[in-house]
C-alpha cells in the first residue's frame, strides 16, 4: 500500500471533509482578519489545529478502517473524538476568535441562531452534560446498538459525530476560560465534580469489558478483523483503552481546574496589595489635614 | 464553526430519530438471525465463477441468496458453515429449496483458483455458487457489506491464515439485504428463517 492509501479517507465522507474545510477555514480567516491584540499566540493556534487534526485523522484517514474493524482500534478512535481532539480544542481557548466570528455574521442571521442558541444552554447544565457525556458512550457500547452502529454505515457516521460535538460541548464546558467570578461561566467547583461524575461510569464500563469472560461486541468476530488477531486480546485492550485513559483525562482536567481556581484566588492579592499597605495614602491625607 | 454545528446537529438528530423509529417499528416477523433490513444496500458484485466466467449479483435475481465469505484452506469456520448451509438447504420443502443459493466468496484469490473453489465447493453440494475475484473487487464487496479479510505472514510453508467474516448475510429475492446469521445459529432456526422469508414472496 502507498502513503496515499494510508492517508486517503477509507470511507470518502463529501460532509464530514466540507466541515474540516469550514472550521479551519473559518478559524484561518479569523485569524488574519481580527484585531491583533485578540489573536491567539501561536501555541494556542497550534494546539487548536492539532485538535482538528487529530479529529480529521480518525475519521478521514486509514485509521478509520482499522477502526471498523478491531475493537481496540475503535476504542482509540474515540478516546480521540470523545477526549483528547476536544481537549485541545477546548484547551486552545478558540472564544476570541469565535467571538470575533459572531461579530462578523449579517445581523439577519442572528435571529435564527436564537434557538441554537437555546439548545446550547439547556445541554451545557451540568447535570445533563455529564449525563449525555457518559451516557453517549453507554449508548454506543450497548452491544445491540454497537452491533447495528458497525454494521449500517449511516449509523456509524452519526455514532462518530455525535461523539466528536458531546466531546466538543462537555470539555468546552470544562475549560471555558471565562472566570466563573466575573461571568456566568459555570464555578470550578462543578467543574471538578463533573469530570469526576463522567469519570467513574466510564471505569465501570471498561472494567466490565476488560474481565468480561465472553465476547461482549461479537461484531468484530462477525465481521471480520483487519488482522488475524485472537478476539479476547482485542477485547481486553479495547476495554483497558476505555477505563484508563478517559480516567486519567478527567484527572489531568481536575488538575487543570485545581490549578486556575488556585490562580484566581491568588491572583488579585498582588493588585489589592497596594490598597492594604500602610502606603502613602493615609499619611497624604493627614499631612493635607494638619 | 457554530454553522457546521448546526447542520451537523440537526443531521444528526433526524438520523437518531429515524434509527429509534426504525428499532420501534421495523420488521414485524420474529426472526431468529438478526435483522439487517434497512442496514444495509442490496447485493451486487462482479466476480469470477468457478467455470472462470465474470458473473454478477442479477444472474442470481429472483432467488434467496446465502452469502458467505471464506477460503478453501480455511480450518474450522468455512466447511462448519459451508456443511451447514448445505444440509439447511436440503432440508427446506421442495419449492423453495430451488430458490435458496448459497454464494461462498473466497477472500483468498492468491491461493484460491476458480478450479480449487470448484472441487472445495462440490465437496459440500453441488448447488453452492463459488465465486472470487481481484482484491480491488473483492476489497470492494466486503466494504459493502461492512465486513474484511486480512492475510497472516506466510509461515516457512508459505501457509497463512486469513481473517474473514464469520457470518452469513441473506438476500432476498429482490437483493435487498435481510438477515445477519451468526456462526452460533442452528440449523432448525436457519430452516424457519428461510421458509419465513420465502413465504413473504
Amino acid at each position: 500500500m502507498s502513503v496515499a492509501d494510508y492517508l486517503l479517507p477509507y470511507d470518502f465522507s463529501p460532509l464530514t471533509i466540507l466541515a474540516y474545510i469550514l472550521v479551519l477555514g473559518l478559524y484561518s480567516y479569523a485569524l488574519l482578519a481580527m484585531p491583533a491584540a485578540d489573536r491567539p499566540g501561536s501555541g494556542r493556534i497550534f494546539t487548536f489545529t492539532l485538535g482538528v487534526l487529530l479529529c480529521y485523522a480518525v475519521m478521514q484517514t486509514r485509521f478509520d478502517y482499522y477502526s471498523q474493524y478491531m475493537f481496540f482500534v475503535h476504542r482509540g478512535q474515540h478516546l480521540i473524538l470523545h477526549h483528547l481532539g476536544p481537549i485541545l480544542i477546548a484547551l486552545s481557548n478558540p472564544l476570541p476568535v469565535m467571538q470575533f466570528l459572531y461579530r462578523q455574521m449579517p445581523k439577519p442571521v442572528l435571529p435564527y441562531l436564537a434557538p441554537l442558541g437555546w439548545a446550547y444552554r439547556v445541554l451545557q447544565q451540568p447535570a445533563i452534560a455529564s449525563l449525555l457525556f457518559f451516557g453517549l458512550i453507554y449508548f454506543w457500547l450497548w452491544p445491540s446498538i454497537h452491533f447495528d452502529a458497525m454494521l449500517s454505515r449511516d449509523l456509524y457516521w452519526v455514532m462518530n459525530w455525535s461523539m466528536l460535538l458531546d466531546g466538543l460541548l462537555f470539555w468546552w464546558l470544562i475549560f471555558d476560560p471565562r472566570s466563573p467570578a466575573t461571568t456566568n461561566a459555570l464555578g470550578y467547583g462543578k467543574r471538578i465534580l463533573c469530570l469526576a461524575v463522567v469519570a467513574i461510569p466510564q471505569m465501570i464500563l471498561g472494567a466490565y469489558i476488560v474481565f468480561a469472560r465472553g465476547m461482549v461486541y461479537d461484531v468484530y468476530e462477525v465481521c471480520g478483523r483487519a488482522w488475524p488477531m485472537p478476539p479476547d486480546m482485542d477485547q481486553l485492550i479495547g476495554g483497558m483503552l476505555t477505563w484508563i485513559p478517559p480516567a486519567m483525562m478527567s484527572i489531568l482536567g481536575i488538575l487543570i481546574i485545581l490549578r486556575r481556581a488556585m490562580r484566581a484566588d491568588t491572583g488579585p492579592a498582588p493588585r489589592s496589595a497596594p490598597h492594604s499597605k500602610p502606603g502613602p495614602g493615609p499619611e497624604t491625607q493627614q499631612e493635607a489635614t494638619q | 464553526m457554530i454553522s457546521t454545528i448546526s447542520t451537523s446537529g440537526i443531521r444528526l438528530f433526524a438520523a437518531l430519530m429515524l434509527a429509534l423509529l426504525a428499532g420501534c417499528s421495523g420488521d414485524q416477523q420474529n426472526w431468529n438471525a438478526k435483522s439487517i433490513s434497512g442496514l444495509m444496500p442490496e447485493l451486487s458484485y462482479e466476480l469470477t465463477d468457478t467455470s472462470g466466467k465474470t458473473v454478477t449479483a442479477e444472474d442470481t435475481d429472483g432467488n434467496i441468496r446465502l452469502m458467505f465469505f471464506g477460503f478453501t484452506s480455511c480450518p474450522d469456520i468455512c466447511p462448519t458453515t459451508l456443511q451447514k448451509l448445505a444440509r439447511v438447504v436440503k432440508n427446506l420443502p421442495e419449492p423453495t429449496r430451488q430458490d435458496v443459493k448459497i454464494i461462498f466468496v473466497s477472500v483468498d484469490p492468491e491461493r484460491d483458483t476458480p478450479e480449487r473453489i470448484k472441487s472445495y465447493v462440490e465437496f459440500f453440494s453441488d448447488s453452492i455458487i463459488g465465486l472470487t475475484g481481484s482484491e480491488k473487487n473483492l476489497r470492494e464487496l466486503s466494504k459493502r457489506y461492512r465486513t474484511t479479510f486480512g492475510y497472516e505472514a506466510p509461515n516457512e510453508d508459505g501457509n497463512y491464515d486469513v481473517s474473514h467474516s464469520s457470518a452469513v448475510y441473506v438476500f432476498d429475492r429482490d437483493g435487498e439485504a435481510r438477515l445477519l446469521v451468526r456462526p452460533g445459529q442452528s440449523t432448525e432456526a436457519l430452516i424457519a428463517d428461510l421458509k419465513a422469508l420465502a413465504s413473504q414472496g
